[in-house]
């Protein structure tokens, strides 16, 4: 039972990778991009690492898995921000069917306290 | 399990790509990152086939550095020190 729960988590997880890394390759620009790879890798590392979990049974290798989880859903959104962050300020443009900027909006009003 | 590994190393393979061919500099180092976090999915892969736990110490340990690399990489986009 434990095994075909982590079978269906270690399925999911990587199929979420997968998905993020071609979200990684066709998507138009460095934003979208971005939001895609991110996300998707995070959620699917996170499950394969939970499928560790109902593998091997309460031991210390599910003790570390569950601290890398934490580890993962804290550092991966923060370095996306900061990548994100550090693109529009070094000024690389938006694509161009792109309807909204509202972080330019929001700099050109209180420009410029950085 | 072997499938599932074939599977992450297409997803490397297609990070590698967006590494080569990324035409501004954050392409590469969003390419990058991700690189890290797949690299603890393989670490969590062999930790369930040889059930020791020196594969997961290593994935801990990467997940991290890959963490303070990308702040590294990311800072260094910005065109501001280190010290801020």
């Amino acid at each position: 039972m434990n095994e075909t729960i982590g079978l269906i988590l270690l399925i999911v997880g990587v199929s979420f990778d997968v998905i993020g890394c071609i979200g990684l390759v066709r998507l138009p620009d460095i934003y979208n991009r971005l939001q895609a790879a991110t996300k998707c890798v995070t959620l699917g590392t996170c499950m394969i690492l939970l499928s560790v979990l109902f593998y091997t049974g309460f031991n210390p290798i599910a003790i570390k898995a569950l601290l890398c989880i934490w580890f993962v859903l804290m550092t991966s959104p923060t370095g996306a921000h900061a990548i994100a962050r550090a693109a529009h300020r070094s000024g690389i443009r938006l694509w161009e069917k792109s309807v909204m900027d509202k972080y330019a909006d929001d700099r050109e009003g209180s420009e410029d306290k950085a | 399990m072997i499938v599932f590994i074939s599977l992450l190393v297409l997803c490397v393979f297609l990070c590698l790509y967006r590494v080569g061919k990324g035409p501004t500099a954050p392409d590469r180092t969003v390419a990058i990152d991700i690189l890290g976090t797949l690299v603890v999915g393989f670490c969590a892969i062999y930790s369930i086939i040889t059930k020791k736990d020196l594969y997961m110490n290593i994935g801990i340990s990467w997940a991290l550095l890959s963490f303070i690399g990308t702040l590294a990489l990311a800072k260094y986009l910005e065109g501001r020190g280190f010290d801020e």
